[in-house]
């Protein structure tokens, strides 16, 4: 047979399929009519337009690559060659962009883009927050390996203890940082104890449980969380003293610069910037450390390691905790930036969210955390934006509907694309005797 | 007394709807050991399609006879559930397989995700309620006291069982239930003796959502609400149920689904039913901290 009639019958049954897959879920919609009853409308054309949209791609698709689209090759063998001169470099550079990116966003919206502080907002804290939160989850899960599908707890911990710490006792934001970390440790080192004595799959779902009893306290505990009504009107942090609003006896209205929100947003751009770049430097330095090295080891051979005699129970109860203080940290600076917290904010699609950014940022790498975050989450907040889209699909068509469809999608097609993540997995940081291939000596940390 | 019975017939209703859940979670992990997450969005989808099925039948073509019109969407909803399970395995987990560890299981994150916005993108997301079906009830004089069995809960309780023999009968007794053991115990072995591995874990796919469409079209019939975002907490506890029976084991999952729910409507019964989804999870975690395998589980041999 040839390749065109080959293609074909491909198309055929994936359009066929595809029709089926459609048949009473998107056919037929069910609402509810006045009197409370459900009523079907039928959207035939709908479905007949989406098979044949199958087929049609499925057709294209089997003829420009007639074997279909099952992979022959099981991924590719990662061929090390010494970095490019201007890698060496690249930390550097995305460092000044970062410290300069307020300045940059000042520039496009003068320039006629989006409003300075959506961008800074949306597309600079929020998703610091979510690097930060992933350097935390970075040490229980890049460098531990411990399945933890519960890491927004410590989040939630951490947010809800210096939220009730500044609102009900006054406390400052910058002892209640510390303090939220540390709690969210102490539960990090509570939800290892059940844990240490679990094995892969068995972590991710006690993790997950925790995290599910976790919220669902916050969601009962009413005369202290507040239940599903959060807590409000967290106060802003301060620097030395001094607001970054624009009211009277602020530090800009000081300094006799025009009112504007920018100046807070700003700080908080900074402020988490830094508390992520810690989250960085702490961890390279704990990667060095013996505590860290017998991370990666148990990491790689959980078994070897015990021969060895490491102890695996400080080893876990460790990562966790570090892992933890991070998270509490971030917790403690989302509650201060947005100045509400509810347990609507830490379901468990944080958490999965989180773990796809380690993930796909190739376990254990921390630039691929910070890339994987961008792309995940700027990407699906990019999605609200498409004008574009609205052009095509008429102006019904609302693209933010589609936003989380679309990023779970492309959490599955990024996994069968690059299993091992966008940027390579991360060797261990310490060997005993550097692979000859390998450009750089392996103890040097590569980035 | 017979407030006991009464909670003990309404804990094993629910119980069987877990139990038909964490089956599913249960083989595909036994199979292959990935955690299958999107099957709680599955089961999700089943009680979906088992909604509009029954609505198109009563509705626009017209069928009079409950029994009837539920007996197609059985058989229907069936078809059409195992068609999804079969794409999603095809589409997500087989190109990762041989893949490192974590990669199904964020695969399975995505594509659980995905499956509960794609229903609330084209079915909306507002809970859909039904007008209750097979609602009478049987009273049964228990004690000083009576206690209401409702026809619905008889009609989940037998459609449990007789399901667990058929599949009793499958797994122990034909070459398909063979190959899956096969699979289970070795699966480059089993391919080396002819067995066809991919088939075989379509296959288990394959049951897991003919099991999760049966388990849909109950929950449907007996709450008579389905929302898109009720695959995440039935999931979870199914999975719970599975994990806490020991995974991989078919009578732990029935056993561990029974117990979830009777747990769970203990809980709320005698105590507050606002925390009975923690009671639920604290159990599983000291469960698992002094049986760490599960109740019917085997203990993991590590060879090294």
């Amino acid at each position: 047979m040839g390749a065109p009639a080959d293609a074909l019958k491909r198309a055929l049954i994936v359009g066929l399929v595809t029709l089926g897959l459609a048949f009473p879920i998107v056919a037929l919609r069910t609402d509810a009519n006045f009197s409370n009853q459900l009523v079907l409308t039928q959207r035939w054309g709908l479905a007949f337009t989406l098979a044949g949209i199958a087929f049609v791609a499925a057709f294209l698709l089997a003829l420009v690559r007639p074997v279909g689209f099952e992979r022959t090759t099981p991924g590719k063998t990662v061929t090390s060659t010494p970095p490019h001169p201007f890698l060496r470099y690249l930390p550097y550079i995305g460092l000044a962009f970062l410290l300069a990116y307020p300045f940059i966003a000042l520039g496009i919206s003068s320039a006629g883009g989006t409003g300075v502080l959506k961008l800074v907002d949306t597309y600079g804290i929020q998703i610091l927050i979510y690097v930060l939160l992933g350097l935390g989850l970075n040490i229980i899960l890049g460098l531990a390996g411990l399945l933890d599908l519960g890491f927004v707890a410590f989040y939630a911990v951490g947010a809800y203890s210096s939220a009730l710490l500044t609102t009900t006792f006054g406390l400052s934001f910058w002892l209640v940082l510390p303090l939220a970390g540390i709690l969210a440790a102490f539960w990090g080192v509570m939800i290892s104890l059940p844990v240490l004595r679990l094995k892969g799959d068995y972590i991710a779902i006690v993790t997950l449980a925790f995290a599910e009893i976790v919220r669902l306290v916050l969601v009962n505990w009413v005369p202290v969380t507040g239940g599903y009504a959060g807590i409000s009107s967290i106060p802003k942090p301060t620097l030395f003293g001094f607001s970054l609003g624009s009211e009277p006896g602020s530090l800009p209205y000081m300094l006799g610069f025009p009112p504007s929100p920018i100046y807070r947003l700003a700080f908080m751009y900074y402020l988490v910037l830094a508390l992520a770049l810690a989250a960085y430097w702490v961890t390279i330095r704990l990667r060095t450390l013996p505590v860290g090295r017998a991370w990666e080891a148990m990491r790689e051979d959980e078994i070897a390691c015990r021969s060895l005699g490491i102890n695996t129970v400080t080893t876990k109860v460790t990562a966790f905790a570090a892992g933890a203080f991070f998270g509490g940290l971030a917790g403690a600076f989302f509650s201060a930036h947005y100045g509400f917290i509810s347990p609507k904010s830490f379901e468990f699609l944080e958490s999965a969210m989180i773990v796809a950014i380690v993930v796909l940022g190739g376990l254990g790498s921390m630039v691929g955390v910070a890339i994987a975050a961008t792309v995940m989450i700027g990407g699906t907040e990019l999605l609200r934006e498409l004008g574009l889209l609205k052009a095509v699909f008429g102006p019904d068509f609302d693209p933010a509907q589609y936003r989380m469809m679309l990023f779970g999608l492309a959490m599955v097609m990024l996994m069968v694309w690059r299993p091992k993540g966008l940027i390579a997995t991360r060797e261990p940081t310490v060997r005993l005797k550097p692979p000859a291939t390998r450009g750089a000596p392996a103890a040097v940390p590569a980035e | 007394m017979d407030y006991f019975v009464q909670q003990l017939i309404n804990g094993l209703t629910l119980g069987s709807i877990y139990g038909l859940i964490a089956i599913g979670y249960t083989m595909v992990y036994g199979i292959i050991g990935m955690v299958n997450f999107a099957h709680g969005d599955v089961f999700m989808l089943a009680a979906f399609i088992a909604l509009i099925l029954f609505l198109m039948l009563t509705q626009l073509l017209g069928v009079g006879s409950l029994g009837l019109a539920l007996l197609v969407v059985l058989v229907l909803g069936m078809a059409l559930t195992s068609l999804w399970g079969w794409v999603i395995e095809r589409l997500a987990y087989r190109p990762l397989r041989g893949s490192f560890r974590l990669a199904p299981l964020i695969s399975a994150i995505g594509m659980s995700i995905f499956l509960s916005n794609f229903v609330q993108l084209v079915q909306g997301p507002r809970n859909k309620t039904l007008e209750p079906i097979l609602s009478n009830v049987l009273v049964i004089p228990v004690g000083d006291g009576s206690v209401t069995l409702a026809e619905k809960q008889l009609l989940i309780m037998v459609v449990t069982a007789a399901l667990l023999g058929v599949l009793w009968y499958v797994v122990r007794h034909t070459s398909l239930g063979r190959a899956q053991r096969a699979c289970e115990q070795d699966r480059k072995m089993a391919a080396l003796l002819g067995v066809d591995v991919d088939r075989t874990i379509s296959l288990t796919f394959i049951i897991g959502a003919m099991l999760a469409s049966v388990a849909g079209l109950l929950w449907m019939t007996y709450y008579g609400v389905v929302s898109f975002s009720d695959g995440f907490v039935p999931g979870v506890k199914a999975f719970t149920a599975a994990v806490l029976g020991g995974i991989g084991s078919l009578p732990g999952a029935v056993l561990g689904g029974l117990l979830i729910g009777l747990i769970e409507t203990f809980w709320s019964a005698y105590f507050t039913i606002d925390y009975k989804d923690v009671a639920a999870f604290s159990i599983l975690a000291i469960v698992l901290i002094f049986l760490p395998s599960g109740l019917l589980g085997r203990p993991d041999v590590e060879k090294v």
